[in-house]
């Protein structure tokens, strides 16, 4: 196996047992890269020359001894909407233009000082928004599985990075599915912590109440290590709780007997791919004889769900995107007033979709609209939230599919924006509730393509979702497949 | 102004006021960037309140503290939980492009100032919130740009919204003056509205007399003094009295004052009023304030201008009057204070702060001036000086003197009182020899007063003075001349 495609924890042992050192892996990452990347198009931008310069300090900390994180040394990539000092991040926005960040994200921040090494910066949607990866004002990512299909998205760069093994882990980030419908496309682990969970600050904000980092890798022990690294109260995000940090991966038993797990009924409807269902009804089959307790459960708002988040994301979004003014940084458009020096920058920086979400939203908050769309959005926010708390006195987990297909074709919905939008339909509930989930594989359908199941949990417990995905993980072979590149 | 009388009597204005206060915390308001004034342009900035991408704010829990004070101060309730908000708006200085201010729930509500102490006139206040300021855009520098200094960006704001309870032009600057004062006790802004750091918009609307209807808002912006409020709000009243007696109607709209026109000018109507698309700003949790830092933050409350003017009216005997000249503001009340400590002549010193001191700082133009220690005679002078009359070294006329050169000097007065022999003659034996010769070279005038021409004692009582340089003690010229000009009259 090539070292490329070692796993964190896997490649982390091996590092501190010296049979590897990270120059060795790093450059094995580079090297497939170079291999895969023009097929898979994965990274905006790579930081060759900075990772080899961490590698090198990474062994030399090994070979001191210093006592060292399990990400010490570990090449990961970023999704390139989070800030990385001195590496330039484009948000996959022309209107960025070649934004050079003078500070780090502080889940960045987090990485590198447990000596994480940052291969680059991986393709979006424009803004996070879109759920294909299509929307980059550069280039669609392709999926390692088939690359006529899409990665997913928007965080569709980092999880074909991490299931062509272009990376030993990535992060991204989820604001409606961004995190967990890619992981599912391409067949990895995608976790969407609690909203506060993990600071926000550096991330280019798209919709302040629901956006958050997380990890996305290529197991579950993985996807623990990394949220233990980034998790935990930021002075600089008054959003983020002042909560102690569990030992994820450390309390990782596998043991599912007694879990009590939801399934709502909501979420297996007519026009999801059959094999999607029976994947997933599977999955919970088999944790039922593991000894969960498995019920069905009603989550009866959830059909609002897109409705409500398409208006409370746009709104936040049209206000988050006003700083991008062609005043301070970025593209600045050639014009003969200040009027128009506004239009034109953002007529000519902002891709089409980003322009459909800033229209809606600026819609949807103006004066004689804001209480029929933003205050109504609002008050059905709180209902959906209340259907979690409902059931989450009844169980402790609710499984249900990721997304409603597996990888859809590249072109095929980027003409049909709301067909685009129920592509989320599973996971958007979980952002307006601020609630944690997990993406994990749980099958193939008969194109080979990989299924997500999505494990939904209680507010701050991941250390239970993620010990039933391990669970799950370990009676599995699912996630050891690779695609054929 | 042909209809002014008429107007005036026809039309009752009704008068509120929007007020910005700065507030005088270290750091700004969502980052730790100084607050400084004057600096080098982008000096105080960085990326949170420069607007970058990927930045939050954190509110500063100073502001909140400073803003409750306020709350307290002019009565308000208190909200245990407020909510901050965006307001949204395109403009170079404003780096987010969006202002976070405070929409449906303010810090504070419904409270009032009394701006007369004799009829106890209340002015209710709407609401207090806590917000940023923008930056500035500076557009003389260069000929090709504007250029864009975001020192003030986020430096903390209080806006104080009134009532529309005033009721002319001449009120607004008392209302003003009263909330000025408060603000300045509570040690909370400077007040300094050269600076900025205090500003003014003013909503004005006229109604028929005995009409309980509003009539159309104007907003009045750009009232950078007290003398400009007052100005553009009689202006404001008088062009929309006019208006409506000419049979007009009037627009709501924004109108800006024109200080060297002295008129107000149309900015925007409200058809082109922004929609600031206001919504809770979702990167701040609410603005929790529990009871017992309520209970800290009100155990700390200074002594305020009310409480301080009733108090020196008690204890010094000062007039009301004097007392409130000298509580207007902080500073002078303190100046006051501290000089009294010293020599324990209240009204003498009150006098001469409300007289000779107000005169030159109002020569200077230094009336605005917060700065005490700027101020050209410190307390310990003053107060040395009148213990020198009163100790009869000096007389009132020769202090005069002596507190002219004092000014802008931080000599002792009794120093200069000795430098330039100002020292005032009290020994008989040098007064009864300058006053024989006086006697003896006014022979005439000494015989017209033996005469009965009472009068000539205030010439001969001049010429003593005169012959002394002014330094003879005036009570003693007094006795030893009537006692002289007696005696020659007996023998």
């Amino acid at each position: 196996m090539s070292l490329c495609a070692l796993t964190l924890h896997e490649a982390s042992e091996r590092l501190r047992k010296r049979e590897l050192s990270c120059r060795e892996l790093t450059a094995a990452v580079f090297a497939q890269i170079a291999k895969t990347d023009d097929r898979v198009h994965s990274y905006i931008t790579l930081d060759r020359k900075n990772a080899e310069a961490c590698a090198t300090k990474a062994d030399e900390a090994f070979r001191i001894g210093t006592p060292a994180s399990p990400i010490l040394g570990i090449p990961i990539a970023i999704k390139d909407n989070f800030l990385t000092r001195g590496l330039r991040t484009t948000c996959a926005s022309k209107i960025l233009g070649d934004f050079m960040p003078p500070y780090d994200a502080t889940a960045v921040a987090r990485l590198r000082a447990q000596g994480a090494i940052i291969v680059g910066k991986t393709n979006l949607d424009e803004f996070a928004m879109g759920s294909s990866a299509e929307n980059s004002a550069f280039f669609p990512t392709r999926n390692p599985w088939d690359s006529e299909r899409v990665p997913g998205g928007s965080s569709g760069g980092s999880a074909a990075a991490v299931a062509a093994d272009q990376c030993i882990a990535a992060l991204g980030t989820d604001t409606g599915g961004s995190i967990r419908q890619p992981a599912a496309f391409c067949g990895i682990v995608g976790l969407k912590p609690t909203y506060g969970r993990v600071s926000r600050y550096g991330i280019i904000a798209f919709a302040s109440s629901m956006d958050q980092v997380g990890p996305m890798t290529k197991d579950v022990r993985d996807a623990a290590l990394l949220l233990e690294t980034i998790a935990g109260h930021d002075p600089a995000d008054s959003t983020s709780v002042k909560r102690a940090v569990p030992n994820y991966a450390a309390a990782l038993s596998g043991e599912v007997k007694n879990l009590r797990i939801g399934v709502p009924k909501e979420y297996f409807v007519a026009g999801m791919q059959q094999e999607t269902e029976a994947a997933v009804r599977a999955a919970v089959r088999q944790l039922e004889k593991s000894g969960a307790a498995v019920e069905e459960v009603s989550l009866p708002h959830s059909e609002y769900a897109v409705a409500v988040y398409y208006i409370v994301a746009t709104a936040e979004a049209s206000s988050n995107l006003a700083r991008y003014d062609g005043m301070r940084f970025g593209h600045r458009a050639q014009a003969k007033d200040l009027l128009e020096t506004y239009l034109a920058s953002r007529e000519e920086g902002f891709g089409a979709e980003v322009k459909r979400r800033i229209m809606l939203g600026t819609y949807a908050l103006s004066a004689g609209y804001h209480d029929a769309y933003y205050l109504k959005a609002q008050q059905v926010r709180t209902l959906i939230k209340k259907d979690f708390e409902d059931v989450f006195r009844r169980v402790d987990v609710l499984i249900t599919p990721t997304a409603p297909t597996t990888a859809f074709k590249i072109g095929e919905k980027t003409q049909h924006p709301l067909q685009m939008y129920l592509s989320d339909i599973y996971t958007i509930s979980v952002n307006l509730a601020g609630l944690p989930a997990l993406s994990l594989p749980c099958g193939f359908d008969a194109q080979k393509l990989p299924i997500g199941m999505q494990i939904i949990g209680k507010s701050f417990d991941e250390a239970t979702i993620l010990n039933l995905a391990y669970g799950y993980e370990q009676s599995t072979e699912w996630h050891k497949k690779k695609p054929a590149l | 102004m042909r209809s002014e009388r008429t107007a005036m009597v026809k039309y009752e204005p009704v008068i509120g006021l929007e007020v910005h206060a700065q507030l005088l915390t270290e750091s700004k308001i969502f980052c730790g960037c100084s607050t400084r004034f004057g600096s080098e342009p982008n000096a105080n900035t960085c990326p949170v309140c420069a607007g970058f991408p990927g930045v939050l704010p954190v509110l500063n829990k100073r502001v909140v503290e400073f803003a409750i004070r306020a709350g307290l101060a002019t009565h308000c309730q208190i909200a245990r939980s407020s909510r901050l908000a965006r307001k949204n708006y395109f403009y170079p200085d404003l780096p987010k492009g969006y202002q976070i201010s405070q929409y449906e729930l303010p810090l504070c509500v419904n409270g009032y100032v009394e701006i007369d102490s004799q009829t106890h006139k209340r002015v209710r206040l709407t609401r207090i919130h806590v917000e940023e300021d923008a930056g500035k855009n500076i557009h003389d520098v260069r000929a090709d740009a504007s250029l864009v200094d975001l020192n003030r960006a986020g430096v903390p704001l209080l806006e104080i919204v009134s009532e529309p309870d005033l009721r002319s032009a001449e009120e607004a600057p008392v209302y003003f003056r009263t909330l000025r004062a408060i603000l300045q006790y509570l040690a909370i802004c400077d007040g300094n509205m050269e600076e900025g750091s205090l500003r003014c918009d003013a909503n004005v609307s006229v109604r028929a007399q005995g009409s309980d209807a509003l009539g159309t808002k104007v907003e009045i912006k750009n009232l950078n003094s007290f003398k400009a409020v007052e100005n553009a709000i009689r202006y404001e009243i008088q062009r929309q009295s006019d208006t409506l007696e000419e049979g007009g109607t009037l627009l709501q709209e924004t109108r800006l004052w024109d200080e060297n026109r002295e008129v107000t000018r149309s900015m925007r109507s409200k058809e082109s009023a922004h929609d600031y698309r206001y919504f809770p700003d979702p990167d701040l949790p609410p603005v929790i304030v529990d009871e017992s830092w309520l209970t800290q933050i009100e155990a700390t409350l200074p002594e305020l201008p009310d409480r301080r003017r009733a108090r020196l009216i008690a204890d010094y005997e000062l007039s009301a009057y004097d007392a409130e000249l000298l509580t207007a503001r902080k500073d002078i009340a303190d100046y006051f204070e501290s000089a009294v400590a010293m020599h324990q002549n209240a009204k003498a010193i009150s006098n001469w702060i409300v007289g000779d001191l107000f005169r030159v700082l109002k020569e200077r133009k230094l009336d605005e001036q917060l700065t005490v220690s700027l101020w050209p005679i410190q307390p310990a002078q003053l107060a040395e000086l009148v213990k020198l009359i009163d100790q009869g070294k000096i007389s009132g006329k020769i202090a005069k003197a002596v507190f002219d050169s004092l000014l802008d000097s931080p000599r002792s007065p009794a120093d200069v009182v000795a430098e330039k022999g100002m020292e005032q003659v009290s020994d008989s034996a040098s007064l009864d020899s300058a006053i024989d010769e006086v006697l003896a070279v006014h022979g005439k005038q000494v015989a017209d007063y033996r005469g009965g021409n009472d009068k000539i004692f205030g010439f001969l009582v001049g010429q003593v003075m005169k012959a002394t340089r002014g330094k003879a003690n005036p009570l003693m010229v007094n006795a030893i001349l009537k006692r002289k000009l007696a005696a020659s009259n007996a023998s």
